[in-house]
């Protein structure tokens, strides 16, 4: 029978993707597993496919475990083989899905992902070093990223920045704009998470 | 550009991405600023981020500009802002492939990974070894030893992490760790103890004693990471299937008592482990399965189906042990995840009664179509499972077949679905003709071309003998007109055999064959010639020889024997007896293993067995001039279990000697045993010529020696006879630790079991799959017949087994199965004897009081008919 050898490698792939199935991010920790950056979105479209109408947390695609979750307009994968325990890889996907919630204070959206994507970046290398699972325990990771939330800065930063010439491109419609959503985050949390178009405000 | 995307953000609020339109050369000339001073950290970090962003979307980056853009990178160490430098590590072990000169870094980040901020060590470890080589990493081998014990657990886990992926490059210097590890391993953080116990065994899983005492150290001592234990239980499992450890040892009661851990991750992992143990018993089952009975009604989905995958292997093996689980199981199959609910149906068909089959295919097929491939396979071998152990619902299991196999599925599905259809055939005779007709329904319209070949080999092999063979003519010349080369030609090939078997079809046949002797394939025309002139002679036995019964050489052997002709201009034809015969593989009982667990990996034509040893023994100078390798036989213990040493040996036959390899393994560490031979005494007048001995025998490496032996060439009936063996050598005693031997050593002896060879050693397996034919073609000139009372054997299945294994035939047209319920049968027994003759048997049997067999034989020679004749004797 296939018994597991024993071993630390126990994520073979983790990836998030937006709510059409475009890569958002996404690792592969076994080089023999979809060499290819061409079979590696099929592989990823493939598995949206099968689930992104269904939220049903595990399927098993091409030979492969995948546990997954979903938030508004994002989708977490994480990927083991077909013998693996799938707790282990749902303590990788609930650890990674809550250190991110937590940095992005509860705004799991694209919008705000993308915003942020280093701090993801970095919580993705906190949790899993090529393939070991390196940390699943969120508070644990939030406190080895350290990370401050992008539009943590307050007013007088940002407008430092305007004033010389950093935020280059951007008008100052944008930028106060930006501001504006600051404090809208702050002030209300709940807010945010809807679409945010200019009928919110008088700009 | 930066600017047009912002705008685009504005308008379209949160649905557009910041780095949609990313361009490289942008990002790559933006990168320029990481050369200004003072340091933006803030506009840094963007770019790394877009660098970064666009590397993981596949970007290709040229070796110039990523060294470009790396070297620009390194000035950002002068800054202290801590996002920016974390992200350096990230850029420098995603640039570590792309760019040249990556060690520029190392200093800074052996600085990081001892300074004085702990948020950068670890992860600066992580990088530094990304980009270390075996040369380098005895540099900062130093850093590292210090590193694996830090009181800091984010430092020592990278530590450990990094380690073990440098076990692959640098073994060597890992290893010298490991007593680091080791004390890591004793750390009160769950993810230290974990990752130093992944790498203590990766370094030592090769000495299962080293494995054995940590196994015991932990056991005892007990850990806190619920990964640990899962490591722990994977490896104690793992050392109780290598060493046979029976179920009362203390490994097993250390995986029986995790499945009271407070963990499910544990609790799960140790069931599983238990029910992947070979020969488990049912009591030793009953607690494993009666926790994944618990998680089938967790909330978490997860567990759920971790806990029905699980329950479906051990449905496999032993179905009464779930039947407990049976309500539960009803439950999951309305599972909104239709994962779950495929499991537990394949579970509930594999434990359920006769009576619950209809009710379930029927639950099946209202969602066969909604679940992915893989689980559809599992739906189909389940059925195939289902059809063994209750024939009489074939006409179900066929009509659902037959419906899945006109959806659409792609390529495994579909096999599976012919494997299934096709096992359901061979093993029900009244199934055939309506499986058939399935079948040729399918090639009709099959995209596949392995499995059109495979059903029209099928249709040449059974079509012939339904009672109207002219219906299946059609499926199969219409392949031949609309189909690629290789399924035309296979389509050719078929039609041959339904002009060989039935005279009345053959006119029809040959006016078809004219017709393929026509195709532009020459593969096709070829066949088609050759089948033509075939038929035309209208000769049973050339028809068998050359119809039915192909070949029975193996294929790589007689690629390397006519290479081999080619080399030595010779006047001699060529002599396909030179040519070693084709192994039957040994038939392993239906694999029913859930295809969860295939690999994706593609099947490579591996070399026989056979084709290995012929290697192998070619090799040595001394065999040389013996001829092809005639069968090798399977491994035959000569010592008990756990003694000192371990021998096995294999019997290789050669057309007029026998060469014995004796594997063995000196398993006492403070020993080097040298110049061992293993010495026979012959029972019979068989001559021992000469003893190639194993020159060094250290510690656990296993070694062979050989002996050459001539089988009598004046009394070719001898075909049995008993040696007596010892083992001599000398023994040089040596440190246990460094393997150094001593200068002197003493002779000595070991005395091993009596090795027997008998006739199945002399023949080798052959499948003849039309025997009928084989036993028209050698013909009745040197029949014999004897009829013997086999007094001991009770059933005819166990006489069956008996013949079977005592004269080493292979068992044709299905007949070593006893339909049940009969008290009489006949067995067909195909081989070939040492030196290229054809022999067949056919044993009629019948059961009354005792079993009595009248056995038939027939060869083209004489003497083995009599050889045969007087062993069964």
């Amino acid at each position: 029978m296939d018994s597991l050898e024993p071993s630390l490698y126990t994520v073979k792939a983790v990836f998030i993707l937006d709510n059409d199935g475009n890569r958002l991010l996404s690792k592969y920790y076994d080089p023999e597993l979809y060499p290819s950056m061409k079979e590696q979105k099929n592989f990823e479209m493939n598995v949206f496919n099968k689930t992104h109408k269904a939220d049903n947390e595990i399927a098993f695609l091409e030979g492969m475990t995948i546990v997954y979750k979903s938030s508004i307009d994002l989708f977490f994968y994480v990927v083991g083989s077909a013998q693996e325990n799938e707790l282990m890889l749902m303590s990788v996907l609930n650890c990674l899905f809550e250190s991110l919630s937590q940095i992005l204070r509860k705004n799991v959206e694209r919008r705000c992902l993308l915003d942020n994507m280093e701090g993801v970046f970095l919580v993705v290398d906190e949790i899993i070093d090529g393939g070991v699972i390196l940390e699943s325990d969120p508070q644990q990771v939030l406190q080895k990223v350290n990370y401050r939330l992008m539009s943590e800065p307050a007013y007088g930063f940002v407008l430092f920045d305007y004033i010389t010439g950093n935020v280059e491109g951007e008008t100052v419609k944008s930028q106060l704009l930006r501001m504006k959503t600051h404090y809208l985050n702050k002030a209300w949390p709940r807010f945010c998470s809807r679409p945010k178009s200019r009928s919110n405000g008088p700009f | 550009m930066i600017k047009k995307f912002d705008k685009k953000d504005e308008e379209s609020g949160s649905g557009s991405n910041p780095f949609q339109h990313l361009e490289k050369s942008a990002v790559l000339q933006e990168a320029r600023i990481f050369n200004e001073t003072p340091i933006n950290p803030r506009r840094c970090l963007h770019i790394l981020t877009k660098i970064i962003y666009l590397l993981n979307q596949g970007e290709h980056f040229g070796t110039t500009e990523a060294t470009e853009a790396f070297f620009a990178m390194t000035r950002l160490f002068q800054s202290n802002d801590q996002t920016l430098r974390r992200m350096c590590y990230l850029t420098i072990k995603e640039m570590a492939n792309i760019s040249e000169d990556v060690i520029i870094v190392t200093s800074s980040l052996t600085k990081d990974m001892t300074g004085k901020e702990d948020v950068y060590r670890g992860p600066a470890i992580r990088a530094l070894c990304r980009i270390t080589d075996t040369t380098m990493l005895q540099a900062i081998e130093r850093y590292m030893k210090q590193a694996i014990v830090d009181k800091v657990p984010s430092v020592s886990s990278s530590a450990l992490v990094s380690s073990l992926h440098m076990v692959k490059m640098s073994y060597d210097v890992v290893k010298r760790w490991v007593n680091e590890a080791q004390e890591a391993a004793s750390s009160d953080n769950i993810m230290v103890q974990y990752h130093a116990l992944g790498l203590l065994y990766h370094l030592r899983k090769n000495d299962r004693l080293a494995v054995t005492k940590m196994l015991n150290k932990f056991t005892k001592s007990g850990l806190k990471s619920p990964f640990a234990y899962c490591m722990l239980i994977r490896i104690a499992s793992k050392l109780l299937d290598e060493t046979d450890g029976g179920h009362d040892s203390p490994l097993f009661d250390f995986i029986e008592s995790c499945l009271r851990n407070k963990n499910e991750m544990v609790v799960y992992e140790a069931a599983s482990a238990i029910v992947h143990m070979p020969n488990c018993t049912a009591r030793e089952l009953a607690p494993a399965v009666s926790v994944l009975q618990l998680f089938c009604s967790s909330p978490k989905a997860a567990l759920r189906y971790a806990a029905v995958r699980t329950l479906n292997k051990v449905a496999m093996k032993h179905p009464s042990a779930v039947t407990a689980c049976n309500l539960d199981l009803e439950n999951l199959i309305t599972d909104s995840n239709r994962s779950i609910a495929t499991l537990a149906i394949t579970t509930l068909l594999k434990t359920g009664s006769e009576s619950s089959v209809d009710r379930l295919m029927k639950q099946i097929s209202s969602f066969v179509s909604e679940i992915s491939d893989e689980f559809k396979v599992v739906v189909v071998q389940a059925i195939s499972a289902l059809c063994q152990k209750y024939p009489r619902k074939h006409s179900v299991m066929m009509n659902f077949l037959s419906n899945m196999l006109r959806d659409d599925g792609g390529f495994e599905y579909k096999r599976a679905i012919v494997d299934c259809i096709i096992s359901i055939i061979e093993d029900n005779p009244e199934s055939k003709e309506t499986g058939l007709a399935h079948l040729c329904e399918f090639i009709e319209d099959c995209e596949h071309t392995v499995l059109a070949t495979k059903i029209l080999h099928l249709l040449g092999k059974e079509g012939p003998r339904t009672p109207q063979p002219s219906k299946y003519i059609r499926f199969i010349f219409n392949r031949v007109v609309l189909e690629s080369e290789a399924v035309r030609a296979a389509a050719v090939s078929a039609l041959a055999k339904f002009g060989a078997q039935n005279d009345d079809l053959l006119p029809s046949v040959l006016v078809l064959m004219q017709r393929c002797m026509m195709d532009s394939d020459d593969e096709v025309r070829d066949r088609a010639t050759f089948y033509m002139n075939v038929l035309q002679q209208k000769q049973k036995a050339l028809n068998a020889a050359y119809i039915f019964n192909g070949l029975s050489v193996s294929i790589p052997g007689l690629e390397k024997s006519l290479h081999q002709y080619t080399l030595e201009p010779t006047e001699k034809p060529f002599d396909m007896k030179s040519v070693p015969l084709a192994t039957t593989p040994i038939t392993e009982h239906k694999t029913e293993i859930a295809s969860v667990a295939t690999s994706k990996l593609p099947e490579k034509l591996a070399p026989s067995r056979q084709d290995i040893y012929q290697e192998q023994l070619a090799a040595i100078s001394e065999f040389q001039g013996l001829g092809p390798l005639f069968k090798s036989s399977e491994q035959v213990q000569l010592t008990e279990a756990e003694t000192e040493y371990v021998v096995r040996c294999i019997k290789h036959t050669f057309a007029r000697h026998m060469v014995f390899q004796f594997d063995c393994t000196n398993t006492l560490n403070d020993q080097l045993l040298q110049k061992v031979v293993v010495q026979m005494e012959p029972s019979e007048s068989y001559e021992v010529i000469q003893y190639i001995p194993a020159a060094n025998l250290p510690y656990s490496q296993p070694g062979s020696c050989y002996t050459l032996v001539r089988l009598p060439d004046d009394d070719p009936t001898a075909v049995s006879c008993t040696f007596s063996c010892t083992m001599k050598y000398l023994v040089k005693d040596c440190d246990p630790n460094t393997g150094e031997p001593d200068d002197d050593g003493y002779d000595d002896e070991y005395v091993l079991e009596d090795l027997e060879v008998t006739v199945a050693d002399h023949i080798q397996k052959v499948l003849k799959p039309n025997f009928g034919a084989a036993w028209d073609e050698v013909g009745d000139e040197f029949e014999k017949e004897e009829t013997f009372a086999l007094a001991s054997v009770r059933t005819l299945d166990e006489a069956v087994g008996n013949i079977i294994s005592f004269l080493g035939m292979q068992p044709c047209e299905r007949s070593d199965k006893v339909p049940e319920n009969k008290n009489s049968h006949v067995l067909f027994l195909a081989g070939v004897f040492r030196g290229g003759h054809d022999v067949l048997v056919r044993a009629r049997l019948a059961l009354a009081d005792g079993v009595t067999m009248q056995v038939t034989v027939r060869s083209d020679e004489e003497t083995v008919v009599d050889v045969i004749l007087a062993s069964v004797g």
